[in-house]
């Protein structure tokens, strides 16, 4: 088992060095001049050199690499253009308003979710899975962008339950996560329902169901168990991306997160800021995938021999 | 039966009536979308204005048709290219296998591991607004998918008795790839771009809201949601017009896929 893990996590450093050389090369190499772009067209060339010196953009491309890298390592991210602060402090303060909203939507999606795939799965055909699965279809169609201003019109400004924007109590938290999850909730109650359906073909069912026990009490009892492997591996692989997705559900929501933090950068053309929240962002993914396959090798022995 | 009979035909109707909103909408709604009235500023749903008029008293419906056609045009176009660049990449390595196909794979696997719609902003944010830029930068994002797809599906066709058969006969690589792998290829690939189509839809849509994308004041549906939004008290017909084209085409989308796979017998 541990070693299991100790070998996960040796194989988490070449890929998340990948990541980071990515995102260094996204904004070092790709065509078009960032001091340019910051200062605009009628800079003269001795503003712009000057820049270009103070950002360390004059130096050879190998050595800024290096200045990256070693940077990172020792958690330092440079120092924001338009903040005039460092990256990595800016990050801390908005990170934690990010983590809740995806754990928030995580939450939601879950709750959506088992509920749906068990009435589903339970009898696959019948109208109550009918029933579900074009309601999950509906939620995978309906992207954050639609979903949330929808709920604001509808709860927020006809019916005043819940406030429109803004990142506070409970209440605040309610829309954004709804809006967040249900795609996901779409996904995994889908994915449920399938392995469900699957489970139910095994072996181990009909012996359960032979020993006298109702289908849909060895279903739960025998059944859900294995049926949920692929849920969770899902679930995993789908915060990684739901971190992502919290980029455009902050912006409807003015959530003061991550999201809003890389879109303020952008626009300020702060291309330190937009370098460490694009790692950021990246690194947590790679983390989130990896948490992923350290919990499927607990939930599946099978896997820790598999990948060995 | 019935169902799986009845994504393939609701999807197929939803992308049918988007595909000709798109090419004859514009055609049968003779209001410019760019049109400027200020007389008809955020003016509701009425028999002039079907869908309402726009802060700056530009006529709803003609821009959510013109959205169509910018959003359609862009999303094939995405994934045309997506599927040409990972189509070529992921064959090349199946086919050349050894050290290219995991050097390749390797790469594919490091812009995996980066999240798609991330890198697609960071692209966009870096090359700057507008249409050929959004295309590249969501090319970029979607290409790795049909790489893997593609080698996986080489991969496992190699192995086919038929297409032993073929090579045990003498054909030539070219023949073997084109008389013998692809239409075997096109299945799965169709179902992949098909569900891709809708992904593009929701990706240039979230850009463009973002400020990355189509530059005002073109009609993008994302652009329409962003300056939506300032109005939602007063005039939520501007947030839920372009809100309801971007959920029903990518719902099309997600139905024509799921039948495809469900006809096909295989999921994408």
């Amino acid at each position: 088992m541990i070693g299991y893990f100790v070998r996960r996590l040796v194989a988490l450093v070449p890929v998340a060095l990948g990541v980071a050389t990515l995102t260094f090369a996204l904004i070092h190499l790709v065509p078009g001049d960032p001091v340019v772009a910051m200062l605009g067209d009628t800079a003269g060339p001795a503003d712009i050199a000057g820049l270009r010196h103070e950002l360390g953009l004059d130096r050879p491309i190998a050595a800024q690499y290096a200045g990256f890298l070693w940077g990172l390592v020792h958690g330092d991210l440079g120092e924001s253009i338009s903040m005039k602060e460092p990256v990595t402090r800016l990050i801390a303060a908005r990170f934690p308003a990010t983590l809740e909203l995806t754990g928030a939507a995580m939450l939601v999606a879950i709750a959506i979710a088992f509920p749906l795939g068990l009435i589903a799965g339970a009898n696959p055909g019948g109208a109550a899975d009918v029933g579900a699965m074009s309601f999950a279809i509906l939620g995978i169609s309906v992207p954050h962008l639609c979903l949330g201003p929808l709920l604001m019109i509808l709860f927020s400004l006809e019916l005043g339950w819940l406030p429109l924007t803004g990142r506070g109590g409970l209440a605040h938290l309610v829309l954004p996560a709804v809006t967040m999850g249900t795609a996901l909730a779409a996904i995994l109650a889908r994915m449920l329902r399938q392995s469900l359906v699957q489970v139910r073909e095994a072996d181990y069912l009909r012996t359960a169901r032979s020993k006298g026990l109702s289908a849909f009490a060895a279903l739960m009892r025998h059944g859900l168990r294995n049926a949920l492997t692929p849920v969770i591996t899902l679930l995993g692989l789908e915060t990684g991306a739901l971190l992502t997705g919290a980029i455009v559900t902050e912006m409807i929501f003015s959530w003061p997160g991550m999201g809003r933090l890389l879109i303020a950068a952008i626009s300020a053309r702060d291309y330190p800021l937009v370098e460490g929240c694009v790692l950021t962002f990246a690194l947590s993914y790679v983390a989130v995938n990896m948490a992923t396959d350290l919990v499927y090798g607990i939930v599946d022995p099978r896997i820790r021999l598999i990948s060995g | 039966m019935a169902r799986r009979n009845l994504s393939l035909v609701a999807g197929c109707a939803i992308v049918a009536i988007l595909a000709m909103a798109a090419a004859l909408g514009p055609l049968l709604v003779r209001a410019d979308p760019l049109a400027i009235d200020l007389t008809q500023v955020l003016a509701p749903p009425s028999r002039g204005h079907w869908l309402g008029c726009d802060a700056l008293g530009r006529d709803m419906l003609a821009r959510v048709l013109w959205g169509a056609r910018l959003s359609l045009t862009v999303s094939t176009m995405v994934v045309l290219l997506s599927l040409a660049a990972g189509g070529v990449v992921g064959g090349v390595a199946a086919l050349a296998g050894g050290r290219v196909d995991s050097i390749v794979m390797r790469l594919v696997d490091v812009v995996l591991a980066f999240p798609g719609f991330l890198l697609a902003i960071a692209l966009a944010a870096i090359l700057g607004p507008g249409l050929v830029d959004l295309v590249v930068a969501l090319t970029a994002m979607g290409w790795t998918g049909y790489a893997r797809l593609v080698r996986g599906e080489v991969l496992s066709l190699r192995e086919r008795e038929y297409v032993e058969a073929a090579r045990v006969l003498g054909a030539a690589p070219r023949r073997l790839l084109l008389r013998h792998l692809m239409p075997a290829l096109a299945g799965p690939v169709a179902v992949q771009a098909t569900f891709g189509v809708g992904g593009i839809i929701v990706a240039e849509a979230a850009l463009s809201f973002l400020g990355l994308g189509a530059l005002p004041p073109a009609p993008s549906w994302g652009n329409m949601l962003d300056s939506g939004r300032a109005f939602m008290l007063v005039a939520p017909h501007l947030t839920t017009a372009p809100a309801v084209a971007i959920g029903a085409s990518v719902l099309g989308f997600n139905l024509l896929g799921d039948g495809l796979a469900r006809t096909i017998g295989r999921r994408g």
